[in-house]
């Protein structure tokens, strides 16, 4: 079970959280004309790194926020976690 | 048979103590603090079991976790416990354990016809022997194989004990407590670290209790004994025996299974029977030791043969001798400890070293005690069946490859050394680089991948001053940094015999012409042959030679048995060991009880069950229940003999009819309060938001990115700033999440904020066309007229004293209004609303009316909102804005979304106004059409229509909007039935919605 230090509340284990994917994912801004290809892109295409994976974490049974998770996919190393509203 | 090979002093049983048990229905009798192994051993018994292939009789190997053949079935307070080691399982007044692995009984064993067979049981046998013809797979091959196989059947009944988890922090966990465990935790715990120190046995100390040393003044066993109890003294320091790390995993968490009430007649009252720990520590020290390597010969598996390091476990720590002449093959100067034991007791043994030239104190001491010592000897061959009576030895050269002078000695048990094996397992779970130690023919732990340090025999030191030397520094090494503090400990004096180089010499060669079995596996029947087999055949991987041999494989994982199979690998394969490799440890270490790992999340405990605060009152009015999500809801209120169908059919009629009261309490609510709240809604729903007034409600569809319904409900204003929003029970916690994961990552300028209060509301559903009457008389003061609270109108009111919400919306198509309360006044409402109701023939109603109520007016819900719909297929497409955006907005057009055959809900009825339809049922043009018959959709909901008294249905069906008027076909394969049906409007009753504006 990993170890995620959530930036609000510090350690905590892997069940306190939900997983949500790719972090940068960015959403089409609304009204905005975009191609089919630019939505689908968004909607559906997520690389699979073998590595580094900067992705989502929700700390869902602690404080509620959304956080950034940088994960090895492979070794399940984590070498930082962020804020939602802070950059690599 | 009943010989006596206890000693008549010496070990660490409690002789005071006698202790009777049963072993295949006959009476033994053993002491306090003996293991059934033990015991066994000190009344004769050696012969306990089958081999799990061929049959072959099995005695002991070992003396504890490295047991690869003493597996019994445990009989304890009527409860079956299959696959335990009689090595591990302490003896208990009035224990039970029978053998596995044969019938009709140890003794007389069928299976044993396949040792006679053995050559068509070869490596890979199951792979080869059983796959044709195919047809006898399930009738013949696969009954046989369950039958022969496995050690022990499980219970089928449910296990009345109970099993705990826990969860611990620590800065130091140490797994294992000889020399290197007890030292470098008494180093960590002075310098103040937490530390849990984690013991298998039941007996702490490891190789201190068998081992003639000094420590100070004292016994390895004194010393031990010291530190333990210095230990368990403190406060920041958790001893446990009885408790084994199996598995290491990521981000230093490590789970132990803790045997609480094993070794008792029977679990006490309030003590699990065992607890599984999880872990997480700051650091961990493996101590975990090392394990005796067998050496290979003819017939090597017969009773009799063991380890010499268990031979003289038994001797001093169970004062049972293993045999009264015994025979000692070693490779190295372990064997000598055993022979020496064996001679101080009045025991003469014959000791076969394989090495030409040794030269030690150990073997001047064995020399000085006059024991028989026969050096380029070997076993070539034990005889006997089910315990060993004689061996074949034998000379062998220099170079190791030709024996002679082959002569039979009789002998009662020959215990073998081949030197030690780290026991690595849990180093190498944690992703440890592993690498090969030549010095000592092993595999020891190299680059560390997590907080992981590997002490002792376990890391190959072999001699107790080293070991205690590092094992001092590194515990307080490692404690210093997570405490900042530093008790400085001088090390002790140790005073230990020095051993000479073991000789690197495991398998002895066949005499010419001879075919014997020479056993690499013990448990899994793996001999020299096989291994030779199978890379014959074209093995190369380790890993694929484990696969087809099953070298290494089941409860032993390769314990005693890894690093000989590796030898001869490279050796065939002219490969070093290194360039082989070993195959990968998994957890568990040895087996854990599935008991364990489920821990108290059995039946109604394995989620939490919530309740209304109505559900009392449901209770004592005959609601039967259904799980709804994690709730518990009625499901319809029995009257009489009345059954489901019946008790439905009359609620939902009293709603078309009077009026009825539903508990809503369920319904998942989210309090959303701030300046863009309006904003927000209005890109979550697809419908629009931002005129709606205070005090007025909206009903809402919210999509996923990709268009699919994500969930429906409505939401209210509150006031300006403030709504209230609704969500269906199911869905309750992923709006809540969907909302924040919009608010906080991409539209983070919103200021809202969002708050689940669900439970924080009663909720209680009136519905039928009284329900105005009895609102007006629950709400004397309030204006209830059409006017005065219209449809989707919101008021607050006064219920005698209590602050109560009322929205006038419906989910039954009535007339219907919804008030909340406090949580805590949920009950008080509902006694309310019962009294007053009773006049205008209130009844309450359950889910199942709730869903006849809303199937037969087309209101969607959860079976077509079933995550693979989009609001055209549900009817909704009229709430979908096409002036603004919203989420999931740009999917919706699509090309699979926009054709115009596209699937849409419909209404079913069968033509025979009788036959219900089996939810799930495919509908289909032409019930005798070919298969497979295309289908054009399905049935998703089914009920009784009360207003029409036929059965109807909803659903989802291709071109839907076209096939109004339709006779098709519903089919449903599972329930063996084909129903003639017409499709009709989705909305069966009150089709343009007069009766919720009434
Ligand atoms: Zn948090």
């Amino acid at each position: 079970m990993l170890y995620i230090k959530c930036p609000h509340c510090g350690l905590r284990s892997q069940n306190e959280f939900s997983y949500g994917g790719d972090a940068t994912v960015k959403r089409p801004e609304l009204n905005k004309e975009i191609s089919d290809q630019e939505w689908d892109n968004f909607v559906y295409l997520r690389k699979s790194p073998r590595g580094k994976h900067l992705e989502l974490w929700q700390h869902i049974s602690g404080c509620r926020q959304w956080i950034k998770v940088e994960r090895d996919t492979l070794t399940h190393e984590i070498f930082t976690t962020l804020k939602s509203n802070e950059e690599l | 048979m009943s010989e006596n090979f206890r000693l008549d002093n010496g070990g660490l049983v409690n002789r005071s103590k006698k202790i009777s048990f049963k072993f295949n229905g006959k009476k033994y009798f053993g002491y306090e603090g003996d293991t059934l192994a033990s015991a066994l051993i000190a009344n004769g018994v050696h012969l306990v079991g089958r081999s799990f292939k061929y049959h072959r009789p099995r005695g002991f190997f070992g003396a504890g976790v490295d047991e690869p053949y003493a597996i019994v079935q445990m009989n304890r307070n009527n409860e079956v416990d299959p696959n335990v080691r009689a090595t591990e399982q302490e003896l208990f007044e009035g224990l039970e354990a029978k053998s596995v692995n044969c019938w009709p009984n140890v003794d007389f064993d069928i299976g044993a016809i396949n040792n006679f067979l053995g050559k068509f049981f070869p490596a890979g046998f199951y792979y080869k022997t059983f796959m044709w013809p195919k047809s006898f797979w399930h009738k013949v091959y696969e009954p046989i194989i369950r039958k022969a196989a496995g050690f022990g059947a499980a219970s089928i009944k449910h296990d009345k004990e109970r099993y705990e988890h826990k969860y611990e922090y620590c800065d130091l966990l140490i797994a294992g407590s000889g020399p290197s465990g007890l030292a470098s935790a008494y180093a960590a715990a002075l310098n103040g670290a937490k530390v849990i120190l984690a013991e298998d046995k039941s007996r702490f100390g490891g190789s201190l209790l068998t081992s003639e040393v000094t420590i100070g003044n004292q016994s390895g066993q004194e010393w031990s004994e010291k530190i333990i109890s210095e230990l368990k003294s403190m406060s920041n320091v958790i001893v446990k025996n009885r408790s084994q790390v199996f598995g290491y995993y990521d981000h230093n968490m490590l789970v132990m299974s803790e045997r609480i009430s094993d070794h008792l007649p029977e679990t006490e009252k309030y003590t699990p029977k065992q607890r599984l720990w999880y872990i997480r520590a700051k650091e961990v020290i493996i101590s975990s030791g090392s394990i005796e390597r067998p050496l290979v010969f003819g017939n090597n598996d017969t009773p009799g043969v063991m380890l010499s390091s268990a031979a003289k476990e038994y001797l001093k720590i169970y004062g049972v001798l293993v045999g009264k002449k015994p025979l000692i093959f070693t490779n190295n100067d372990s064997g000598y400890e055993t022979a020496i034991e064996f001679k101080k007791n009045g025991i003469d043994p014959v000791v076969l070293d394989t090495r030409k030239d040794p030269n030690s104190e150990i073997i001047k001491e064995a020399k000085d005690l006059n024991i028989n010592i026969k050096l380029s000897y070997v076993v070539v061959l034990a005889k006997g069946y089910k315990k060993v009576s004689s061996a074949d030895i034998a000379k062998i050269s220099d170079d190791k490859k030709n024996i002679s002078n082959i002569v039979n000695i009789k002998c009662d048990c020959i215990c073998v050394s081949g030197f030690w094996t780290p026991t690595i397992h849990l180093a190498s779970q944690s992703g440890n680089k592993t690498k090969f130690n030549e010095e000592i023919d092993a595999f020891i732990p190299s680059h560390s991948k997590q907080n992981e340090t590997t002490l002792g025999s376990a890391n190959g030191i072999f001699t107790l001053e080293e070991t205690l030397k590092t094992s001092f520094e590194k515990g307080n090494e490692l404690s210093k940094k997570i405490t900042n503090k530093e008790n400085k400990i001088l090390v002790p004096s140790v005073v230990e015999k020095k051993s000479s180089n073991h000789d690197k010499f495991w398998c002895v060669p066949l005499p010419k012409g001879k075919n014997y079995k020479r056993f690499l596996d013990f448990q899994n029947d793996v001999a020299v042959s096989d291994i030779q087999l199978a890379l014959r055949e074209g093995y190369r991987s380790i890993e694929h030679v484990k696969r087809y041999t099953t070298l290494g494989m089941a409860t032993d994982q390769g314990r005693t048995s890894n690093l000989n199979g590796l030898q001869l690998v490279s050796e065939i394969e002219n490969k070093v060991v290194p360039q082989v490799g070993h195959t990968t440890f998994r957890p568990p270490f040895s087996p854990v009880s599935i008991g364990a790992i489920v821990g108290r999340e059995i039946g109604k405990h394995s989620k939490p069950t919530r309740k209304s605060p109505m559900h009392y009152w449901h209770e004592k009015n005959n609601a039967v229940f259904v799980d709804a999500g994690v709730w518990l809801r009625p499901r319809y209120y029995k009257q009489g003999n009345e059954n489901l169908f019946e008790a439905s059919k009359r609620e939902a009629k009293n709603v078309r009819q009077n009026v009825g009261v539903c508990d809503v309490t369920t319904l998942g609510k989210i309090d959303i309060k701030g300046p863009d709240a309006a904003e927000l809604l209005n890109r979550v729903y697809t419908n629009a938001w931002l005129k709606l007034p205070v005090g007025k409600a909206r009903y809402g569809v919210m999509l996923r990115e990709d268009g699919i319904v994500m969930d429906d409900g409505t939401t209210t204003r509150i006031s300006e700033n403030h709504y209230h929003m609704t969500t269906t029970t199911a869905q309750a916690a992923n709006v809540l999440s969907h909302l924040e994961y919009y608010l906080q990552l991409v539209w983070p300028e919103l200021n809202v904020n969002v708050v689940s209060s669900t439970e924080q509301w009663a909720g209680a559903a009136i519905a039928g066309p009284k329900s105005r009457d009895v609102l007006q008389k629950l709400f004397p003061d309030l204006d209830v007229s059409n006017e005065g609270l219209p449809f989707m109108g919101y008021r607050e009111g006064n219920l005698f004293g209590i602050n109560a919400k009322i929205y006038r919306i419906s989910f039954s198509g009535e007339l219907a209004y919804e008030v909340n309360v406090e949580s805590d006044n949920g009950n008080f409402m509902w006694e309310k609303i019962m009294e007053i109701g009773k006049v205008f023939n209130i009844e309450p109603y359950g889910t199942e009316a709730l869903s006849t109520l809303r199937i037969e007016m087309g209101h969607v819900a959860g079976s077509e909102l079933d995550g693979r719909t989009i609001p055209y297929d549900n009817s909704l497409e009229g709430l979908v804005s096409k002036k603004k955006d919203f989420i999931g907005k740009r999917s919706l057009s699509k090309k699979a979304y926009i054709e115009p055959n596209r699937q849409k809900v419909v209404g079913v009825i069968p033509l025979d106004k009788k036959t219900s339809i089996p939810e799930g049922s495919y509908i289909v043009k032409d019930s005798n059409a070919k298969l497979p018959n295309p289908k054009l959709g399905y049935i998703s909901a089914s009920c009784w229509s009360v207003e029409y008294d036929n059965p109807f249905s909803l659903a989802i069906i291709k071109d839907g909007k076209n096939m109004i008027g339709q006779k098709l076909f519903a089919m449903s394969p599972l329930k063996n039935k084909t129903i003639p049906v017409e499709i009709v409007s989705s909305h069966y009753v009150d089709p343009k919605g007069e009766r919720v504006r009434s």
